[in-house]
């Protein structure tokens, strides 16, 4: 009995420690007063003013479109770089799958100063130089959730499709793919997650006027905090929250925990 | 044959990571070996002896080293006790554990800040009661604190994963043979647990070590982490060469300390990955 | 096989579109590189509206990090806005454009006052347009500080506010204050005075709160520092924010400085360029700026629309007593530039 309560105290002191900051933000987001401590009555301005604010809703429009396309591009190349790793021989696989690694090791400084370097001497910067940033670091998600999946699945079943006399792709569509749909699902979210929070590596390959809204937050932290800042905080956090509870309690993952 | 072809959907990848991946880093190492002349030296990585680098070094593993510890300290009890409780809540429990993790990382320092600013919420309510004021906005103690708040869940979840996939009957088997449970959490639970516990390690130690944007808007400009060294070479002073430089040093640490630790895991017969 | 080759083909050929679209010149844009909070958004807005030319507008902190940023070459910017010592670096490094004030007519409207200024970096004033222009003090609360003693910049050394002194993060400015407070010129290179400004900053460190620059304004009127080596302007703004604010320029003497606008090498977009100069000297946008900058301005028209009292004020308005005891940046040469920086770390670093 002692236990389970000193268990729960526990749990709900890392709660509190999670979420105060969260939830101060969304308190002050409502606050009619710019201070950070006095409640000067509910007021939506500040929402009002976000959603008024064109440099924000243009980062946050970027910031959704990079992670998309980059997850996208980073899941076709992921997926197709797994089959054929998962093709050869134990050797090479080794090979490759220390130089997956290494953008997953290094520092997100170093990633994004080295291309940025590499960028620098070829092109200039702007959206596209940060879309192949984030795709290079993508990847490596994706490759490690798929391979798995195709480790397990029974390769018998899709000799025996092509005994049967099936097209290989129409052995891999009816075969393989279903088995490693999971992976390749989790690791297109994983590839969004990773490159919706990512902050140094856009902030070094960026072009002028363009901001994912890490970038656009640390410059304007760097100006000094406008309550707008948590308006958005609450919005984000809010899409999370949406996003998280329907992947996670939804329809599919209802079906999928049924099975 | 077939197995051949198969191979080739592998290329465009490797086209990738050349270009993206190798190509980068070798101009890295190009900088960092070069002076703005073009000629050889070694005087860009070898700067990292020069006493402010060195102490920005030192400051950085310390911050990571008592980050990481923090949080595993944390989050092996949580990661038990959500393992322990009934399968009903414990999806729900450990969704609301990871959702912070899901604002942008941005958003959670600038949470802090706010808190624990001289006149933020944390300080008007020690006043109201009466206590001490908790001073520790600009100072590394804070830039620890908020790394903890980023990367706490970096740590939960590898552990507790490593922790659900081990089965009960592992546990009762043990049991039967006469453990106790200290006996068991020391001899089941801690081994089978190691894999998770090292990239839950691995997870908050590099990011912790290497960043810049934590003590750039919690330390006021007084913490200055190898990140910040590096930053600032590039953004501030113009000097590649000595940025490409300490890059290249704080690489090889990143790798050197994965490696000593990927051998310590092996030994105890748990890989990282 | 084929099949999926085909498709390989089309993502190589959707990424090497995307590689690509950076490379043009022929789009109809405006690349600007300026300080932060040192344009009305709303300038922007109005400026795409009226011309249908698409801004790219992109912020810095210090001019170090500007000179970086352009140095760097990954971005072709057509306008630059920055400070005295780092145009005359970028003049001296022939990164600048000849300035074509035919095409800029309403440059008739600053004072020329601010051209003879300019002169002490670009001698001929034909590179630059200036914009705002101020000097250096220390921005206090009355309630918090003595106001008898913020006419020297001692009182940031005094160990009473430790933990309530907002120091500039910016070399330059660092250095200015303990160089002025040594007697020193602030374009100093000796080894001997530069290492006693070292010392003397880092002997501060242990009282300051933190070493800030756009922020330190909001911190002042979040009254969470008792006083900040702040930008006239930034001041000026404060005061209006929070009444038991005041600004001083110690008696020791500042830096004056006058922030222009100059076009790069490589610059893409002269034209576009001119046309949104003229642009910003136009009476009203001026206005706009000057309302949100609160520095004082070099346009004749902006100042002598605004309130009597306002056009005293010397917060924003510095007098010329206060002028003519301070000195100008210059730009220093590499050499002691990389001495600045190594020990400005050092600083930093410093426990």
């Amino acid at each position: 009995m002692i236990r389970k309560s000193v268990e729960r105290f526990y749990l709900i002191l890392i709660f509190l420690f999670l979420y105060l900051p969260i939830g101060v933000l969304i308190v002050l987001s409502f606050n009619n007063s710019k201070s950070k401590v006095h409640w000067g009555g509910f007021t939506l301005k500040w929402y009002q003013k976000l959603f008024s604010n064109s440099a924000i809703l243009e980062a946050f429009s970027t910031t959704i479109v990079i992670s998309l396309a980059s997850a996208l591009i980073a899941t076709i190349l992921g997926v197709l770089a797994a089959l054929g790793i998962d093709a050869m021989k134990k050797r090479g696989q080794a090979i490759l799958l220390g130089a997956t690694n290494i953008p997953l090791l290094n520092a997100d400084i170093v990633t994004g100063i080295s291309m940025m370097l590499l960028f620098v001497r070829f092109t200039r910067l702007g959206m596209s130089t940060v879309l192949i940033a984030h795709i290079t670091f993508n990847i490596p998600y994706v490759i490690l959730n798929v391979l798995p999946k195709l480790k397990q699945s029974s390769r018998t079943a899709y000799e025996a499709a092509l005994d049967l006399g099936a097209t290989p792709l129409y052995a891999f569509r009816k075969i393989v793919w279903p088995q490693i749909l999971p992976g390749v699902l989790s690791g297109f979210l994983m590839a969004m997650t990773m490159s919706l929070d990512d902050f140094s590596v856009t902030y070094f390959t960026k072009g002028a006027g363009i901001n994912t809204l890490s970038t656009m937050i640390y410059t304007e932290m760097r100006k000094g905090i406008r309550p707008e800042m948590y308006a958005l905080s609450t919005l984000l956090f809010l899409i999370a929250l949406g996003l998280l509870l329907f992947m996670n309690f939804g329809p599919s993952a209802q079906k999928q925990r049924q099975q | 044959m077939r197995n051949l072809k198969r191979q080739l959907l592998a290329g465009p990848y490797l086209l990738w990571m050349a270009g993206f991946i190798l190509l980068p880093l070798i101009v890295i190492l190009y900088y960092a070996f070069t002076t703005t002349g073009g000629n050889f030296t070694f005087l860009n990585v070898s700067s990292i002896t020069f006493s402010v680098h060195f102490k920005a070094l030192i400051l950085s593993l310390k911050l990571a080293l008592i980050c990481t510890l923090i949080c595993l300290v944390l989050s092996y009890p949580l990661a038990m006790i959500l393992n322990n409780m009934k399968a009903k809540s414990q999806n729900f429990i450990v969704f609301i554990f990871i959702l912070p993790m899901w604002m942008n990382f941005m958003l959670r320092i600038l949470a802090w800040r706010m808190l624990l600013s001289n006149h933020g919420v944390i300080n008007s309510l020690l006043d109201t009661i009466g206590l001490p004021r908790l001073d520790i906005l600009n100072t590394p103690t804070a830039v620890v604190f908020c790394m903890v708040y980023d990367f706490l869940p970096f740590m939960i979840l590898p552990i507790y994963n490593s922790m659900a996939r081990i089965s009960s009957d592992v546990i009762e088997a043990a049991r039967d043979l006469g453990a106790n449970s200290i006996t068991i959490f020391f001899k089941v639970i801690v081994p089978l647990t190691l894999s998770g516990v090292l990239s839950g390690i691995i997870m908050v130690f590099v990011p912790a070590l290497t960043s810049f944007a934590v003590s750039d808007l919690l330390g006021g400009g007084k913490v200055l982490l190898i990140g910040n060294v590096i930053e600032q070479a590039f953004m501030q002073e113009y000097n590649w060469n000595l940025g490409s430089g300490l890059s290249f040093v704080l690489m090889i640490f990143v790798i050197a300390s994965m490696a000593l630790m990927n051998s310590w895991g092996d030994e105890n017969g748990a890989g990282v990955w | 096989m084929k099949k999926t080759f085909r498709i390989l083909l089309a993502i190589l050929a959707v990424a090497g579109i995307f590689a690509g679209c950076g490379k043009k010149d022929s789009k109809n844009t405006l690349t600007i590189l300026n300080y932060g909070k040192y344009m009305e958004p709303e300038v922007l807005e109005l400026f795409e509206e009226e011309t249908g030319i698409k801004v790219e507008y992109e912020e810095y902190i210090t001019p170090e990090n500007m000179y970086t940023k352009y140095k760097a070459g990954a971005i072709d910017y057509d306008l630059i806005c920055t400070s005295d010592y780092m145009i005359e670096k970028l003049i001296k490094e022939e990164e600048v454009c000849e300035m074509d004030f035919s095409a800029i007519p309403l440059s008739e409207q600053l004072d020329q006052t601010y051209f003879d200024f300019s002169k002490s970096f670009d001698p001929e004033n034909k590179y630059t347009l200036p914009y705002f222009f101020g000097t250096v003090g220390i921005l206090y609360n009355r309630e918090l500080v003595d106001e008898s003693k913020v006419d020297s910049w001692d009182i940031l050394w005094d160990e009473t506010y430790s933990g309530k002194i907002i120091m500039a993060d910016s070399v330059r400015d660092s250095f200015m204050v303990a160089q002025k407070r040594l007697g020193f010129s602030l374009n100093s290179t000796d080894e001997e005075e530069l290492r006693a400004a070292q010392n003397l900053l880092i002997q501060q460190k242990p009282l300051v709160y933190s070493y800030l620059v756009d922020e330190a304004q909001d911190e002042m009127i979040a009254e969470n520092a008792a006083m900040a080596v702040v930008y006239s302007g930034e001041a000026g703004l404060a005061l209006e924010y929070n009444d038991k604010l005041a600004f001083s320029v110690p008696k020791e003497g500042s830096n004056m400085w006058i922030d222009s606008w100059f076009i790069p090498k490589r610059a893409k977009h002269i034209e576009n360029a001119e046309k949104f100069l003229n642009f910003l000297c136009r009476k009203d946008i001026a206005m706009m700026n000057f309302d949100y900058v609160y520095y004082a301005t070099p346009n004749t028209q902006v100042k002598d629309a605004l309130d009597p009292e306002l056009q005293e004020n010397s917060t924003i308005f510095p007098p010329k007593e206060t002028l003519d005891n301070c000195e100008v940046l210059k730009s220093l040469d590499d050499n002691a530039t990389m001495k600045y920086n190594l020990y400005w770390k050092e600083i930093k670093s410093a426990d």
